[in-house]
């Protein structure tokens, strides 16, 4: 698993690892070339010095000190003093026999018994004489070095102690995160309430508003679930316990006119299973099949017609088919506009709730059927196809699903539906609509 | 025993009136929450059998309502969804007991009798007054043991008056424990019933107080 802790560390440790590399580099360079320029300094006045003392004629030789052991920064410079003939006059204890550079005058470097020195020489014509002070190149090199060590001494220390700093300090930066980490952890599969992105870092907050939209989606599909799981358990388990009722009823009166009316209580409701159980089915059917994209056209008319004689049309209810619909040819298959058909116009009847008209006309754009019901309250309008979901002005023997199934039905023949209230009088008006 | 029940399927609800009735209540059926509302505030009853999903709201509102104004008349939530969580919210509403469809008529019954008894403060099954014994889950009544033969009227006249022993009941109180709003009440039947009483379990135990009512007296 990649660890956001262990990669800022590794990113934040190579970062500080490359610029202190980079330090360590610059003030190399840096104090190599000043080194170098103080040092040069030095041998061109430490030539001077010698050349004044030969030229007063103080020195004709040189002492010959014991030569010290040469640790450390002792003995530094050599000095060799020659003739213009080519004679040795006199040298520094520690210097080689040999010269130290050529007969020009000025700084030069050459290699003398196996180690470089730089020299800076002074020709005296007058005097006859060449001085030469030099030094030795390896001695830089160590000086540098020595400066350099001193420098990266204390880092070899700090680097650790750096690493510990920044691993503490990334897991005090990460501390809100692991908190709403903490937070998300500890709730059971209930809870989907926001988290709170209030104290929560600028950087943290994108994931948790993401984090509070996707648990709103959820919660609000859970609430759908269970309103769905809620209608259904209604009106699947209240005419099971109007049957289970009225059958107790019937085995225990022992009078003739209870136990009458408790059975025919029970082939009502039997009726009503049946019903519910075809139109379950339907439903079933409607969801597994795709949608019939080339069904046979089928007249409006001769349907409708159709559907209004089976139906049970209740007494004071009359029912008018528009003649226009007569060889209206309607697309979709004759399965689903059945289904469309026979659903809207069960509805309308079992809304009337007395006498009444129901028409079915012809429209610009498809076909639509107008009741004399209650209509539907305009807060349940659009709730009134989910479902199982019954509104206000139920009516007794429905079961939720017919305009489910009509509104299902009228897709899978290439239209859709649309309820409106009536605007003229009370009732409820149901357009099919092809596009 | 007056039961209010508020279900809005057809066939439950003629089940429940017929079953309930055969058990002895008196049972007034409504199927709306405006309906509930209007006659749980015209009429006192010693029950209410109530569905959850009701086609102007929810049948909690009603329940949650009747605790708000300190109504204590005892509920029995019908209910399509039982589980756990649904029984717990139901009865944390204020609900005395719970019942998922599809039920049992015996036992939907005897647990409207066991709230409806614990609505009137007892504990045990029967009603007792003196040597008089009533068990309203078998219409059985007893003097000193013996059986009395009583009908279902008569015993739920005696039963009003044995449920609180030395309060006065109004003639209206009785009347109304008898009747459903649909009944045609007879003007006289409350006397009718209370002079056959006199006659099955003795002229001493109910007292007539002239002006206000009827009422059971008291230990001798």
């Amino acid at each position: 698993m990649s660890s956001l802790r262990r990669r800022l560390f590794l990113i934040l440790l190579a970062a500080t690892g490359a610029i202190w590399l980079c330090a360590v580099g610059w003030i190399y360079s840096s104090s190599r070339s000043e080194l170098e320029r103080v040092l040069d300094a030095r041998l061109q006045e430490a030539a001077r010095m010698v050349h004044s003392l030969v030229a007063d004629g103080n020195i004709a030789t040189a002492a010959r000190a014991p030569a010290f052991s040469e640790t450390g920064y002792e003995r530094q410079l050599s000095c060799q003093i020659w003739s213009l003939g080519g004679q040795l006059v006199a040298r520094s204890s520690g210097a080689p026999e040999e010269a130290l550079a050529g007969p020009a005058e000025g700084f030069s470097q050459r290699e003398v018994n196996g180690e470089d020195w730089r020299v800076y020489t002074i020709l005296d014509s007058d005097k006859g004489v060449r001085v030469m002070v030099g030094d030795r190149v390896g001695l830089r090199d160590r000086l540098v070095w020595d400066l350099m060590a001193g420098l990266l001494g204390p880092v070899v220390l700090i680097v650790p102690l750096l690493g510990l700093l920044i691993w503490v300090s990334l897991g005090r930066g990460l501390r809100p995160l692991e908190a709403v980490a903490r937070e998300i952890a500890a709730r059971d599969g209930e809870d989907m309430s926001p988290v709170s992105p209030a104290d929560a870092p600028a950087e943290v907050r994108p994931l948790l508003e993401a984090l509070n939209g996707l648990f709103g989606k959820v919660e609000a599909a859970r609430l759908h679930e269970r309103e769905v799981t809620a209608f259904a358990a209604h009106e699947l388990r209240t005419p099971l316990a109007g049957l289970k009722t009225q059958a107790q009823i019937a085995l225990s009166a022992g009078e003739g006119a209870t136990r009458e009316g408790a059975l025919r209580q029970i082939l009502v409701s039997v009726d009503r299973a049946a019903r519910l159980v075809r139109q379950l089915l339907a439903l079933a059917k409607l969801e597994a099949n795709p949608p019939q994209s080339a069904g046979d056209s089928v007249d409006a008319g001769a349907l409708l017609r159709e559907i209004v004689q089976q139906a049970p049309t209740p007494s004071g209810v009359d029912v008018s088919v528009d003649g226009a619909l007569d060889g209206l040819a309607l697309r979709g298959g004759r399965e689903a506009l059945h289904l469309v058909l026979r659903n809207l116009h069960e509805n309308a009847v079992e809304h009337m709730g007395g006498a009444g008209h129901i028409a079915w006309r012809r429209t610009e754009r498809g076909v639509c059927v107008e009741d004399e019901g209650p209509g539907i309250p305009p807060e349940d309008l659009p709730l009134v196809m989910e479902r199982f979901y019954r509104g206000r002005h139920r009516s007794s023997s429905g079961s939720g699903l017919g305009l489910t199934i009509a509104c299902l039905a009228a897709e899978r023949a290439g239209a859709r539906l649309s309820l409106e209230n009536r605007t003229d009088r009370a009732g409820l008006r149901a357009e099919v609509i092809w596009t | 025993m007056r039961i209010l029940v508020v279900e809005d399927d057809p066939v439950l609800m003629d089940g429940l009136k017929v079953g309930l009735g055969l058990s002895g209540a008196t049972v007034d059926e409504v199927s709306t929450c405006a309906d509930a509302r209007a006659a749980l505030a015209a009429t006192r009853f010693d029950a209410v059998v109530l569905d959850l999903m009701l086609p102007d709201g929810s049948g909690l509102d009603i329940l949650t309502a009747m605790r708000a104004r300190e109504d204590a008349t005892p509920v029995l939530l019908l209910t399509a969804l039982d589980d756990t969580g649904d029984r717990v919210r139901g009865l944390d509403a204020g609900a005395d007991d719970y019942l998922g469809k599809p039920f049992d008529l015996d036992e939907l019954a005897a647990r409207v009798r066991a709230i409806a008894r614990r609505g009137q403060g007892r504990a045990g099954p029967t009603l007792k007054a003196g040597a008089l014994e009533l068990d309203p889950a078998t219409f059985a009544a007893r003097l000193d043991g013996q059986p009395v033969a009583l009908s279902r009227r008569e015993f739920a006249v005696l039963a009003a008056l044995m449920e609180r022993p030395g309060v006065i009941r109004s003639k209206n109180e009785i009347e109304e424990r008898l009747y459903g709003w649909q009944e045609e009440v007879e003007s006289n039947t409350v006397e009718v019933h209370i002079h056959n009483l006199r006659a099955k379990v003795g002229r001493s135990l109910i007292e007539t107080v002239r002006g206000l009512g009827y009422r059971l007296r008291g230990e001798p």
